[in-house]
């Protein structure tokens, strides 16, 4: 899962940041006598952090960004996807169909009839899968493939109002 | 670095001016702490909240938070810059003039109109109330938002105008001629800071007033058609650049304070201004981050989301963060509330960094936008960060002496409670809990519990820091 991974490498680097952070407060009643030689090393650490961290942001970029979720709203066709219309109102959403088989692909052409909404599919623990918003005047489609059968829940995700936590509509898979 | 006998003293207005700008701010981040404390108290089931009065407090809270945190940031600002360019007291007090009025038609629009459009009024809600707000509890909000942003405006203008006046234009308050050329006749980091904020909040409110224009018209007359889309725009171009501003004008006290307290000064240079210049730009055209799920926007505006989001974590870690470091390692340092706040600041502006950069992320933000991670990650630059800040400032101006046992169990709550409270949302972010809804599911509920007793200690702590200000403030510094 998405999440996991992002727990973990959230956690594992703000661990670091933290870490420092308590060394250097914990050793800044000491004293050095020659400020100048430590910032001196400071700023060669400094240039080694800057390319570290900019190589990795550039891996970390091209890795994440192979597969991206636009291509299905620029045109992509998938062949044997099912096609559902999904439009947001306050507060209620409106599918085409609310029950696919395991194993199918799903393009929900999502909009709305009045504010912006955001349409989020839940898994039946709860655990957010995949998500677009829902906009006034234009239509994001979003694919999904539905590989394990099960009750998930599609939920507003982008806040619309006094019934915005309503918004919920159940969706089965087979 | 400046002492305070080499600098030319304040005058008896801009020191009220100051003082009111602070002392309205303590006070100001205290009641939206607790309504904070009331949403979570609510969302926990601790509190029956009724939705349309929920979603008034959250209005509430995220206009009132972004508000005052501009107009104390902007103090930070105003209180520095002054001792190298200078600045317009009557355009302070107008300022704070205009942000007050602008507070009363919130305030109206909110609790007597009952708009509980969010703070982001995303369009076309403020004219979607149906039955819980019309059209006069939407225009009051919408209105107030303007009259603050004509205040912030001509705050900008002055700063800008001081600016030019000292150093020939707005590049060299950048410092472009030492960046790019030989010179080491650097700006001051106070200089280069305000000048990068007059840049991108002039550009970010002047978006906001468009928008907000926009939509009042719309409000009154419906066929004055908006395309959604630009307007969502608009607005999280607006939104981004003003609340990221403040924390880049706050962050001054950290380039003047932490130097008079280490005796070793904060070097302006060339890696120092280059950092600057690309924050300039980088503030400006991350924001596409936010719209990451919004699906027909153009493919390179979101891509170009994800890369500025970053590379803009790049100056607060290597530069900013860093530096502070360094100054802070092995100086010596006198440990009191203004230095142990302005620290615990610095760690939380670069916490904050990594779960940020983690939602700018495509691919994670697709299963992490708009659950809590989003506001885990602004509250830890927020309550962390930005406030610890304001309020390291406030124990400085109101020069409050060595801490009392109660400040120090404040900061350690505050830190403690703080710090939970935002990793309290980020696992529950972690957990897909969606943001903004009134009431929690069944599953959600116990993030709530933890959630409302840590933000009752932050607000606490926060309470003792704002009466701590607010007794000395006959003590603030003359100069």
């Amino acid at each position: 899962m998405i999440q996991e991974t992002v727990w973990l490498i959230s956690l594992s680097l703000m661990a670091v940041i933290t870490a420092v952070f308590i060394y250097v407060a914990v050793n800044s009643s000491k004293t050095v006598p020659d400020f100048e030689a430590v910032q001196a090393r400071a700023l060669s650490f400094r240039a080694k952090l800057f390319w570290v961290l900019l190589v990795a942001g550039v891996i970390i970029f091209i890795a994440t960004t192979q597969v991206l979720p636009y291509a299905t709203t620029r045109g992509e066709v998938t062949a044997g996807a099912v096609e559902i219309d999904a439009v947001g109102k306050q507060w209620f959403w409106e599918l085409s169909q609310n029950e696919v088989a395991a194993g199918t692909t799903v393009i929900f052409n999502v909009t709305t009839e009045d504010v912006n909404h955001g349409m989020g599919i839940y898994d039946s623990e709860m655990r957010l899968l995949a998500q677009t918003q829902a906009m006034p005047g234009y239509e994001n489609k979003l694919k999904f493939t539905f590989t394990e059968p099960g009750r998930y829940r599609l939920l507003c995700m982008e806040y619309c109002g006094l019934s915005h936590h309503t918004m919920i509509i159940p969706f089965n898979v087979k | 670095m400046a002492n305070e006998s080499s600098i030319s003293p304040l005058d008896k207005s801009a020191r009220y001016a100051i003082v009111a700008y602070l002392g309205i701010s303590a006070l100001v981040f205290v009641l939206m702490m607790l309504l904070g404390l009331l949403m979570r108290m609510g969302q926990a089931q601790w509190l029956d909240i009724p939705p349309h009065i929920f979603y008034q407090i959250m209005t509430a809270h995220g206009a009132g938070m972004v508000g005052i945190s501009g107009l104390a940031a902007s103090a930070v600002l105003w209180y520095f810059l002054r001792r190298h360019v200078n600045l317009t007291t009557g355009i302070l007090w107008a300022n704070l003039v205009f942000f007050l009025l602008g507070v009363v038609l919130i305030l109206g629009g909110i609790f007597l109109g009952g708009y509980g459009g969010a703070w982001t009024f995303l369009f076309p809600l403020p004219s979607h109330g149906l039955d819980v707000w019309g059209t006069s509890g939407a225009a009051s909000f919408l209105i107030g938002l303007l009259l603050i942003g004509v205040g912030f405006l001509l705050l900008y203008l002055d700063v800008g105008r001081a600016i030019i006046s000292k150093y020939g234009n707005i590049g060299r308050g950048l410092g472009w001629p030492q960046l790019f050329g030989s010179s080491t006749d650097f700006p001051p980091a106070c200089v280069v800071a305000s000048t990068m904020v007059v840049i991108i909040n002039i550009a970010g409110i002047l978006a906001g007033a468009v928008v907000l224009t926009m939509i009042l018209i719309n409000l009154f007359y419906p066929a004055f058609a908006v395309d959604a889309l630009l307007a969502k725009n608009l607005i999280f171009f607006f939104g981004h650049v003003f609340i990221n501003a403040t924390i880049y004008q706050a962050v001054i006290a950290v380039y003047e304070i932490l130097p008079e307290y280490t005796g070793r000064p904060w070097r302006v240079n060339k890696v120092f201004l280059a950092a600057w210049t690309a924050s300039t730009f980088m503030v400006m055209f991350v924001y596409p981050h936010h719209l990451l799920m919004d699906f027909v926007m153009p493919t390179w505006m979101l891509l170009m989301g994800q890369i500025l989001s970053y590379l803009s974590g790049l100056p607060v870690l290597v530069v900013t963060a860093y530096g502070a470091l360094t100054i802070v390692h092995r100086s010596n340092l006198r440990w009191d509330m203004v230095s142990g706040l302005l620290f615990v600041s610095m760690f939380g502006w670069a916490v904050g960094v990594i779960p940020a950069v983690i939602d700018g992320t495509i691919a994670a933000n697709q299963v992490m936008h708009n659950t809590m991670w989003v506001p885990g990650h602004f509250h830890m630059y927020l309550i962390v960060g930005l406030v610890a800040m304001l309020f390291g400032f406030m124990y400085y101006i109101a020069q409050n002496g060595a801490p009392k046992l109660l400040d120090k169990a404040a900061f350690w709550i505050y830190l403690v409670a703080g710090t939970g409270f935002c990793m309290n949302f980020l696992a529950s972010g972690q957990a897909s809990v969606a943001r903004r809804w009134a009431v929690h599911l069944p599953e959600w509920v116990g993030y709530g519990h933890a959630a409302s007793i840590l933000a009752a200690g932050v607000a606490l702590a926060a309470l003792v820091f704002a009466l701590r200000f607010l007794t000395h403030m006959g003590n603030a510094r003359t100069a």
